[in-house]
């Protein structure tokens, strides 16, 4: 029985390059997908943050004209979509690529080209969603896109239609990138790395990627109606036809509520890395972290209707809800207790990483605290469209997530470049960024208080809001001041070079053990794991015993000795050797296995882009598209792994 | 040639930290992104069940008996499926390759028979655009249909590739992760069945609506 493998034509010799475009276009590693993921998701923070500076300049003063109501629909929908989902997400991305094979002793994520189509989609889709700038139809019904706001006949331009376009095809990226890390997590971990050793940033990355491949879709649901209703007439939000406009809320909510989450629990894991770090003590309780993690992410499913409290649901909805609210906050709470547990007693360096780090605590607590007062039908109905909404999803988002993220780029740069971020300008950014920030948010809560409400483009002059307003606006200059630090920080870093060392913070997790950048294959030698926290015991065995009480825990890790009870984790896991140094062979990585580059996750990305702009223009277009996406999607089933 | 081959086959070992095979995980856990993907459209269907304002309403267009038929023939293919599967782990490569191609006759006739149906409605006068319930049928059945289609493409090339030995009982994992994809549309559609045809048959105007009858 002779065997002929399908192969399929190739137009270009597969890359090959180390440096140069084709390096970047045709990579499967994890690391540069992560830069690449990073570098993205910077530019738009930067864009999300100048839109948010013009809506801050235009609300400065009383009745202002500046830049007048259709352009500040169009700049808040688009600041709010940017932060959320070309910004937060692709940021806690890049952690996760740059961190996850790292942290678990992997060679790179279980499918490395996947995962670089997961980029490729990501690129494009925030292409398509900014494009409509360049149209003069910037999406303009909020981030929320509420029907029948939103619908054909209330909003007849293409700006929602981009907004939908746009964020269906960021939906593929996230749920493939999801996915990606889910089996990461679950199989590629090191032997002798059971479920509990692993490090506390994978478990939130693997609870947040559980919530992503659950969640997108549900907004998927969302976008497909609206586009049908928008474009094919249909009736899903349509009441005249039968339909319901609050429906658009219930599947946008249900989505939208793990999606803050989604949001938050990346940044949380970040901060449980830098706590025990900073403090040298292993983080406080950590199965309860893990699994009060879980219960947000699970219990994050049956609160959603708590946006909807004035919609009019009925009190035995609004009441139900509100209890589920509020019962999700014993988890959050029981995280920040271990985060002070953490804190307490122990011998804290406040550098860089540690000040973000404490201050997402401080913050973070401010935004949850206003958030359970939200929880309260009653309340709520008084805040519901006021600036106190915006003042408190902006102290979960960016006094927590964003905080967080400038943590563990504080904290991570030494290992992704191998030189440090110069400390004092990384003071001066964070202490601007703290000033800027509670200078524009807390103001926003007496606003809310005292009724100025959300999504206007205005005020009148006797309302007595000027002064908070205008207080916000200039705490938004000192913000973007200190974004502007961290960008001098950057190129000033780069300039100087101070080298960091493998292990500059005296690290506790396996990203500490390899080389700083770490090298294409990650470890020369896949690390054998016994401990949680394995290399902080691996140079000071002599606390095991502090922490392992059972005499069989306390025997020095040799790196080959394997626990027992771990057996699950590692009989199959054969011990992948190789020398870096040997550099004999074709693929340069001393005879270990790395998958080579590709460039048809690229070309199957643009096909289906070019998909996403035919529903923005004419549907002639698919015809563009599908030679790209067809040739993208047979060369690569047919490619193999490594030639 | 078929007999020659053992029909002894244990599951290779796999060199992940669960002992599972990491593309079977990665189908796995899309079939959960897919389960929410299909709940959300059957709760969206369920939530504007007797809410259209016009007609053709359910108990007026839905044909119990036919589409009883075309759900019958997609659940056979999910036993051809698994037959198929047998077939090419025994290293049986014309069995194999016959009930693979059974996959792609049942899906493609099911097919057949909604390309038929809603060419049928729709010269009955129920288009997504006529009422809610219109909407919400196109849509969700479409969207199955959506995945049908994929699937036989999708088994369509396996066929080939047991056609021509490529698809042996080493790589039987190929038409296994095919066949979980294939298994779960089929449980999609038992469930589109039940909700849309058999529990919605009898439904009619909602209260206070009248009833015309469409010529």
């Amino acid at each position: 029985m002779t065997t002929k493998a399908l192969t399929f034509p190739r137009l270009f010799p597969r890359p090959k390059a180390d440096t140069g475009i084709w390096s970047w276009i045709g990579t499967v590693d994890h690391k540069r997908i992560g830069t690449l993921y990073g570098i993205t998701a910077f530019i738009w923070f930067i864009v999300g943050g100048l839109e948010a500076l013009l809506i801050r300049a235009q609300l400065a003063s009383a009745e202002s004209t500046l830049i007048g109501p259709e352009a500040f629909n169009q700049l808040f929908t688009m600041h709010g979509t940017t932060m959320v989902f070309l910004v937060i997400m692709p940021l806690s991305a890049a952690f996760f690529n740059w961190l996850i094979p790292l942290q678990i002793g992997a060679r790179d994520v279980a499918f490395p080209r996947l995962n670089a189509l997961s980029f490729w989609i990501f690129l494009f889709g925030s292409l398509i969603i900014n494009a409509s700038f360049l149209t003069g139809n910037a999406p303009n019904g909020g981030w929320f896109g509420y029907a029948p706001n939103s619908g054909a006949t209330f909003n007849p331009g293409l700006g929602m239609t981009y907004w939908v376009v746009g964020l269906n095809i960021l939906g593929v990226a996230s749920i493939a990138a999801g996915l990606n890390f889910i089996v990461t997590i679950l199989n590629m971990r090191a032997p002798g790395m059971g479920m509990f050793k692993i490090p506390i940033f994978t478990w939130m990355t693997l609870i947040t990627s559980v919530l992503i491949v659950l969640a997108m879709p549900i907004l998927a649901v969302a976008g497909i109606q609206l586009q049908t209703d928008r474009v094919y007439g249909t009736h899903f939000f349509n009441s005249l036809g039968g339909g319901d406009p609050v429906m658009w809320q219930h599947i946008f909510w249900l989505f939208g509520h793990p999606e803050v989450y989604i949001l938050i629990l990346p940044a949380m894991g970040i901060v449980s890395e830098v706590l025990p770090t900073f403090a040298r003590k292993p983080l406080f309780g950590y199965p309860f972290v893990v699994l009060a993690g879980a219960a947000i992410a699970f219990m994050g499913w049956f609160v959603w209707s708590h946006h909807m409290f004035t919609v009019g649901l009925g009190p035995a909805v609004n009441t139900a809800f509100a209890v589920s609210t509020m019962l999700i906050a014993v988890p959050t709470g029981v995280k920040i207790f271990n985060w002070l547990g953490t804190l307490w007693g122990g011998n804290i360096r406040l550098n860089t990483p540690m000040l973000f780090s404490i201050s997402f605590i401080a913050m973070f607590t401010i935004g949850g605290l206003s958030g359970v007062m939200h929880a309260s039908p009653p309340t709520d109905s008084q805040q519901q469209d006021t600036y106190f909404v915006v003042a408190h999803f902006h102290y979960v988002l960016v006094g927590g997530a964003l905080l967080g993220i400038f943590s563990g780029i504080y904290f991570w740069w030494p290992k992704f470049t191998g030189y440090f971020l110069n400390e004092k300008l990384g003071i001066a950014n964070w202490a601007l960024m703290m000033i800027g920030f509670n200078f524009t948010f807390a103001p926003m809560h007496w606003l809310g208080m005292d009724g100025m409400p959300r999504r206007i483009y205005t005020y009148a002059e006797n309302m007595g809001w000027e002064g908070s307003n205008l207080a916000a606006s200039i705490g938004g200059l000192i913000l973007g001041l200190g974004i502007l630090v961290f960008i001098i920080n950057v190129f000033y870093s780069r300039m100087k070079k101070v080298m960091a060392g493998n292990d500059p913070w005296d690290g506790r997790t396996l990203e500490w053990a390899t080389t700083s950048p770490p090298p294409v294959h990650d470890f020369d030698e896949i690390p054998q794991v016994k401990y949680r926290d394995d290399f902080w015991f691996q140079k000071y065995p002599e606390t095991i015993s502090e922490y392992y009480h059972d005499e069989h825990d306390q025997a020095v890790p040799s790196g080959a000795q394997i626990d027992g009870d771990d057996a699950e984790a590692n009989a199959e896991l054969p011990v992948v050797t190789g020398s870096a140094d040997d550099h004999g062979d074709e693929h340069g990585h001393g005879g270990i296995h790395l998958p080579d580059m590709s460039y048809y996750p690229f070309i199957l990305a643009f096909g289906l882009a070019i998909f996403g702009v035919a529903f923005v223009t004419d549907g002639l277009v698919l015809f563009a598209g599908a030679p790209f996406f067809i040739w993208g999607l047979l060369g690569w089933s047919m490619e193999p792994v490594n030639d | 040639m078929t007999q020659a081959v053992t029909t002894q086959h244990h599951e290779p070992v796999e060199n992940t930290s669960t002992g599972l095979n990491s593309r079977k995980l990665l189908m796995w856990a899309f079939l959960g992104s897919d389960v929410m993907f299909f709940g959300a459209f059957i709760a969206t269907y369920l939530v504007y069940r007797g809410k259209s304002l016009v007609g053709p309403y359910p108990d007026e267009i839905l044909n119990i008996p036919v589409t009883s038929v075309s759900t019958f023939v997609l659940l056979m293919s999910s036993l051809a499926m698994v037959l198929g599967l047998h077939y090419v782990k025994e290293g049986n490569r014309g069995k194999a390759t016959l009930w693979i191609l059974m996959v792609v006759v049942l899906g493609a006739v099911f097919m057949g028979f909604q390309f038929v149906e809603f060419r049928e409605f729709a010269h009955e006068g129920l288009t997504p655009r006529t009422n809610i319930f219109g909407t919400t049928f196109f849509i969700l059945t479409g969207i199955h249909g959506a995945h049908v289609t994929i699937g036989v493409i999708w088994m369509a090339f396996l066929a080939y590739s047991s056609h021509t030995g490529k698809l042996r009982p080493d790589n039987a994992l190929d038409l296994e992760i095919a066949g979980l994809y294939w298994h779960f549309v089929d449980i999609v559609w038992i469930v589109i069945f039940t909700v849309i045809y058999l529990i919605s048959a009898t439904d009619g105007a909602p209260a206070g609506v009248e009833r015309v009858i469409h010529g």
